[in-house]
């Protein structure tokens, strides 16, 4: 089986994060790029069903983003991924996320694969509307949130999360996935990985490799981004002056309960 | 000159990072306390590929540089020195004598289980009256029909007597050279030989969840094949395996160092007195530049005698001036994090305590601060 993880390099969550007014992009200089966290979930998803089903099976990592970043995905290899694409150029730039899961969808289409896992959100746009659009793009079924998968011939059984408990769906391949997180935190990329991932290869594509001259970047975008503003500031709390932790307690129970929090 | 690490580096650096924030971190204080030898966190670390990182794929290692080395055990230092010396001590003491001086078959039957992290090895060159002066060695083996008859005491041995020790390689007087002298040679001397005891775990003020024994060896049995590198080449082989391993120790020294200084700016930022965070008081905020000033310059060395040793140049006086100085920061460093904690740092519940205690080993083991003096001003022409 033939897996492809859409992983997308971001900002170090952890970094304290600009917008450059003009641009209204993201600064990244001086901040680290990492594998977008729900990615890394996937792919873990996405290795441990390697290893469950074995024989010829492949996980390979695909990615939209600049060619500078392209070191960052030996992590992605370091952790058991086979091979990495990655799909690099410069029109892409400010594409909305209708233009990048037009383009990523040519893309995937031109690697190939049996199933596709898809990370449900990432950590720096949040938008959370790229697996859909990318099925949509793809002409294949998505179910959202995989909690479980077991694998027939050309078909998977799902388990899928929901508010209220889980859904089973069958699903035939190829199809499109995004996973919960219930495969587990993903795995160390261990020494002999992090040796190993030097040797496996990163393919990029360029748009002429796929056929897609226009449509894409901000040209090919639906959406135009006017504005942005930080959430406003919090108001100030209310502080609870009390004698004891007993009566401090029944004035913190009483402000709840005003509220129907209790 | 280029001070960037390389890739491959960088991801053995973050990887030892994550695995020591992760899971070496908040076990620190249980296991110090109960002085509970970490077998789970050896098998992950064997598993991740640690226990044997730079010893060659061909035997069972990661095959990894000195400098990625220098920077994983700084990293797990920086979460527990127990953690860390277990496994500094295993690779760069236990392991590396079969890697620099065994033959292709004593490579593949011990090297092999010993980089795959599945045993631990120790390293026998303390006795209890030859600690400086380790030529001193008074543990005697005799060959008598194929086998070697040995005798004597070792002290202080580091994963000598854990569940998945092996056994220990030592060096024993095994007769007379033609100037006179004792003639020292290394025996590997596995776990089940008869005549080979261990003792109990010494209690310690630190590193009190790494495995250190006494060994006992009465007329204890060892094959004639045994003999580790050439007869009469031991005290020597010993002693290159401590220049690789001064690097091994200034790393602990800096990483302990690292987290003592962790620990001491979130405490400065959160704690308040007189009504702001301590950190806004020059004298804390310049004493917590002291200790990033230091701590880089050891680190820096350190990884200059890593690196000069994967260039295969002579490395040795820069591995003893990194020791050296790396110990003596180590010391300066956590005193100063305890300060200012104040009386929170003096209780056991504030890992700073620990490492106070954790420190003082740095400036003993492998070669006393006396001692390195000692060295430094020999290779210096004094
Ligand atoms: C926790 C722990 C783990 C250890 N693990 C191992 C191990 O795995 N394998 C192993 O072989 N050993 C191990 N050791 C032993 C360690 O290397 C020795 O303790 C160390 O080399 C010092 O020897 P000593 O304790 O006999 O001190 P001594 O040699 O008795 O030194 C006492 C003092 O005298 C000073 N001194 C000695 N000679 C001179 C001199 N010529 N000039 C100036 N000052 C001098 C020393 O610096 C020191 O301050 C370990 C020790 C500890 C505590």
């Amino acid at each position: 089986m033939k897996i492809v993880v859409t992983v997308k390099l971001v900002p170090d969550p952890n970094a304290e994060k600009k917008i450059d007014p003009t641009t209204k992009r993201l600064v990244r200089a001086g901040v680290e790029t990492v594998l977008n966290p729900y990615d890394e979930y996937a792919l873990e998803a996405a290795l441990q069903l390697k290893e469950r089903v074995g024989g010829d099976s492949t996980v390979t990592v695909f990615t939209m983003g600049p060619e500078a970043l392209k070191e960052t995905l030996r992590k992605a290899l370091a952790m058991g991924a086979d091979a990495a694409v990655m799909l690099s150029d410069a029109a892409l730039e400010g594409s909305d996320v209708w233009a990048t899961a037009h383009a990523m969808a040519a893309g995937l289409k031109k690697v190939g694969f049996d199933l596709l896992l898809v990370g449900g959100l990432t950590d720096d746009g949040s938008t959370g509307v790229v697996p859909g659009a990318l099925a949509e793009h793809l002409g294949l079924a998505l179910v959202t949130n995989a909690r479980k998968i077991e694998v027939g011939s050309g078909s998977l059984a799902i388990e899928r999360e929901t508010d209220t408990g889980y859904q089973q769906v069958n699903v035939g391949l190829p199809a499109v996935l995004t996973t919960a997180l219930t495969f587990g935190e993903p795995r160390y990329a261990s020494l002999k990985g992090i040796m190993g991932a030097k040797k496996k290869p990163i393919e990029v594509l360029a748009l002429a490799d796929l056929g897609l001259g226009e449509a894409a970047g901000g040209a090919g975008s639906k959406t135009e981004l006017l504005s942005f503003a930080p959430p406003p500031a919090r108001g100030k709390g209310q502080v609870v002056e009390a004698a004891d932790g007993a009566s401090g307690a029944h004035a913190i129970f009483e402000f709840l309960r005003a509220k129907k929090l209790v | 000159m280029n001070f960037d690490l390389t890739d491959e580096q960088k991801a053995i650096q973050g990887l030892a990072r994550d695995f020591a924030q992760n899971e070496v971190k908040p076990r620190a204080e249980v296991m110090d306390r109960e002085e509970a030898f970490p077998y789970d966190l050896v098998a992950k670390m064997a598993e991740l590929g640690f226990m044997g990182l730079p010893f060659p794929e061909e035997f069972g290692g990661a095959g990894a540089d000195t400098v990625s080395y220098a920077l994983a055990v700084m990293e797990i230092a920086r979460a527990d020195a127990s953690t860390a010396i277990t496994m500094a001590a295993h690779v760069s003491l236990g392991a590396s004598p079969f890697y620099r001086f065994g033959t292709q078959e004593q490579k593949e039957r011990y090297l092999v289980p010993l980089a795959q992290g599945k045993q631990l090895w120790g390293f026998g060159l303390t006795e209890p009256n030859a600690g400086s002066d380790a030529g001193n060695c008074q543990t005697k083996a005799v060959l008598r029909d194929g086998t070697w008859i040995v005798n004597g005491t070792k002290a202080f041995i580091t994963n000598s007597g854990t569940d998945i020790s092996g056994g220990t390689t030592i060096t024993a007087v095994t007769g007379t050279r033609p100037d006179g002298k004792p003639e020292i040679s290394n025996l590997i001397v596995p776990q089940a030989t008869p005549g080979f005891t261990r003792s109990k775990k010494y209690k310690k003020m630190g590193w009190r969840a790494s495995d250190t024994r006494e060994l006992a060896f009465v007329d204890a049995r060892v094959p004639e094949a045994n003999l580790l590198g050439k007869r009469g080449e031991g005290y020597s082989q010993f002693l290159q395996i401590l220049d690789g391993g001064r690097i091994s120790v200034a790393a602990l020294s800096v990483g302990l160092a690292m987290g003592a200084y962790d620990e001491a700016l979130a405490y400065a930022k959160e704690r308040h007195a007189f009504g702001r965070p301590i950190s806004k008081f020059q004298a804390i905020a310049f004493k917590l530049v002291d200790m990033l000033c230091e701590i880089e310059h050891a680190k820096l060395m350190t990884l200059r005698a890593a690196w000069e040793k994967d260039a295969g140049r002579e490395f040795e006086q820069t591995a003893s001036l990194a020791k050296l100085y790396a110990a003596e920061v180590s010391h300066r460093v956590v005193n100063e994090a305890l300060q200012i904690h104040g009386g929170y740092g003096f209780m056991d519940e504030y890992p700073i305590s620990r490492m106070y205690r954790d420190q003082k080993i740095n400036e003993i083991g492998e070669g006393t601060n006396e001692v390195q003096r000692l060295v430094l001003a020999r290779m210096m022409g004094l």
